[in-house]
């Protein structure tokens, strides 16, 4: 007889709901969930697997850094973010993330209330949930957050990050305006963990956070952060509470940023097109994420956005079911 | 994942459980479920003492305990009888949820009743090494017996996660060479089969009628752990025992380094009770 090798896990990665619809306090549409897995990705014989949503990013300002080939879809529309998220929606995303990188002290120093502004008038512009990410200046996000965690409240929104050195003002203002929050720990799994104790002894749930383990290019130590997602995940299927939360990847910030999406084919004429190998690095880099446990993904190229969905798709099966009906 | 921690302060032989037993009064027996609860404790012993005999007190005594917890119970009877009746009052106030029979030596007239009961209930066994010949003093002895009970319950369709094994902890003040071989008898018990069953000692027997009975539970208890001990009934609300518990933990790789690693203890010893208010 063969054994059965079915493993079952004593514990479980916590769902988390982002988004509120008009039954839950909110205006959105509809609400994205990640998490809930029992067991390690795409195992379905072993037990539930959540599925990986995908995020496409927007900012607060012109994206003055992005390479022009990343600028090309999106057209006119990334002056107004309202616009280029409603561009991100027509592309696929589940969700959209708003990064506030013009409030960032040397980005542009836009006000609170400016960033507040921001955030209404995309909530209003869109159906769907809303990611928001801070400028990662702990000084000027702790002004910041509250001004924003008030404009959308009742959105039930991911807002982030805390981090072990900077969590009280958003942990608060979380908990106020009953919003999700993104925990950061930097390529540190013990860090990570702690940073939930933090959270949790401010008497904010652990099921209400998403855990970012900060993230690397592919070619650029991403076998680190994968190693320190696998053990996260395995500690929490194994009961821990505190590492049990989905898992957030930042990824089109990292992989736009290398230069095997930045070379054109005329500087390195041996890497080829770049209008291909670009898309193609950042979705890569998402692909290796998905396996090693990624729940929600943040993206900016709509080919990397198509090439993960319908990766997610083909190994959840979803794809089959949908060619035969 | 991590130690399990059956508190022991639901007994008969303390003065204010055994007055809340004659008396049926329950106030008493929730605030000693929620003090443990408090302190971490996995399972909660349910044990008469000498406060009666009477097996309608048992019954009551169940229910008053499973109704105030969602934890799991230890249901400790020195009767075939008194099990039946708490397996029947635990069943009937909360349905399905892990009980482990407490316990059963390797004599063949307590030892096959108890698995029968066991499998008719869905529940654990824990198997104390002993038999007509009384407690072992030696390593092999213990193994002897261990390897009976766990071979007999395997045979009854338990899983090995179903089984307890404890390797009958004695006082140091009077038997000063048994500590020792306890500590080998678990260690050589971790290898009966894999997956392993459990291990379990009943603590405080170890600092019965010393002067720093705290010192040593909380000395032995990790030195047991280091061994491969992974159960223990012991008193959970006893703050720096669990504080060692948890370094251990930490240091035996059971659970992930965090700076704040007491503070996630304390939080996770509320987290039974959170669980069941949600």
């Amino acid at each position: 007889m063969v054994p059965d090798a079915k493993k079952t896990w004593g514990g479980r990665v916590n769902s988390v709901t982002i988004g509120a619809t008009q039954a839950t306090g909110g205006t959105r549409a509809f609400t994205v969930t990640i998490g809930g897995s029992a067991t390690l990705p795409f195992l379905d014989f072993e037990g539930p697997c959540g599925m990986p949503a995908v995020a496409m990013e927007i900012c607060d300002i012109y994206p003055q850094e992005w390479p022009n080939l990343l600028k090309e879809p999106f057209g006119d529309a990334l002056g107004d973010p309202v616009r280029w998220a409603r561009k991100c929606l027509e592309f696929g995303a589940d969700l959209i993330c708003l990064r506030l990188d013009g409030c960032h002290p040397e980005h542009g120093n836009r006000s609170p209330a400016e960033a507040a502004q921001t955030v209404k008038a995309v909530l209003q512009g869109i159906p769907a949930p809303l990611i928001i990410w801070g400028t990662g200046n702990a000084d000027k996000d702790n002004e910041v957050f509250p001004a924003v965690a008030e404009a959308a409240a009742g959105e039930n929104c991911l807002i982030g990050s805390i981090t072990e050195d900077n969590y009280k003002t958003l942990v608060a203002v979380c908990t106020a305006y009953k919003h999700k929050i993104i925990a950061e720990s930097p390529c540190d799994v013990n860090i990570a963990k702690q940073v939930n104790i933090l959270a949790q002894d401010m008497g904010f749930p652990v099921e209400n956070i998403v855990i970012y383990p900060t993230c690397a290019a592919l070619g650029y130590g991403l076998e680190y952060i994968y190693s320190v997602m696998e053990r996260a995940r395995l500690a929490g299927l194994k009961g821990d509470r505190t590492l049990a939360q989905p898992i957030l990847c930042d990824i089109g910030i990292e992989a736009w940023g290398v230069k095997e999406a930045r070379v054109s084919e005329e500087e390195i004429p041996d890497w080829g097109s770049q209008r291909q190998r670009a898309p193609l690095w950042e979705a890569s880099t998402a692909v290796a994420y998905l396996l090693a446990g990624c729940d929600l993904f943040i993206l900016r190229h709509p080919e990397a956005v198509c090439s993960i969905k319908k990766t997610i798709a083909e190994l959840t099966g979803a794809l089959a079911g949908a060619a035969a009906a | 994942m991590g130690i399990i921690l059956i508190g022991e302060r639901i007994n008969g032989s303390f003065k204010d459980v055994g007055r809340a037993i004659q008396e049926h009064d329950k106030t008493v027996i929730k605030d000693r479920v929620a003090k443990q609860e408090a302190g971490g404790a996995d399972y909660l012993d349910v044990n008469m003492g000498a406060a009666s005999r009477k097996l309608e007190d048992y019954a009551w005594l169940v229910q008053a305990v499973a109704e105030s917890t969602a934890l799991p119970l230890s249901l400790d009877c020195p009767r075939a009888d008194m099990f039946r009746v708490g397996l029947k009052a635990y069943r009937d106030t909360v349905g399905e949820r892990s009980v482990i029979l407490n316990s059963t030596t390797a004599e063949d007239s307590k030892l096959i009743p108890l698995l029968e009961l066991a499998k008719e209930f869905n529940a654990s066994i824990m198997g104390v090494v002993m038999d007509e010949r009384g407690s072992p003093q030696d390593v092999d002895r213990r193994l002897e017996l261990g390897g009976k009970i766990f071979a007999a319950a395997v045979e009854a369709g338990l899983a090995p996660a179903d089984i307890f094994l404890d390797p009958i902890v004695m006082p140091v003040k009077f038997m000063q060479d048994q500590p020792k071989n306890v500590l080998n008898a678990i260690q050589q018990m971790t290898m009966l089969s894999d997956p392993p069953c459990h291990i379990s000692i009943g603590l405080s027997n170890v600092s019965s009628k010393t002067e720093e009975r705290k010192l040593i539970n909380r000395t032995f208890m990790v030195m047991a752990l280091a061994v491969g001990l992974d159960t223990a009934i012991l008193d959970v609300c006893d703050e720096e025992l669990r504080q060692s518990v948890a370094t251990a933990e930490l240091l035996l790789g059971m659970e992930i380094y965090s700076d704040a690693f007491l503070k996630a203890y304390r939080q996770r010893a509320g987290s039974g009770t959170a669980a069941a208010a949600a």
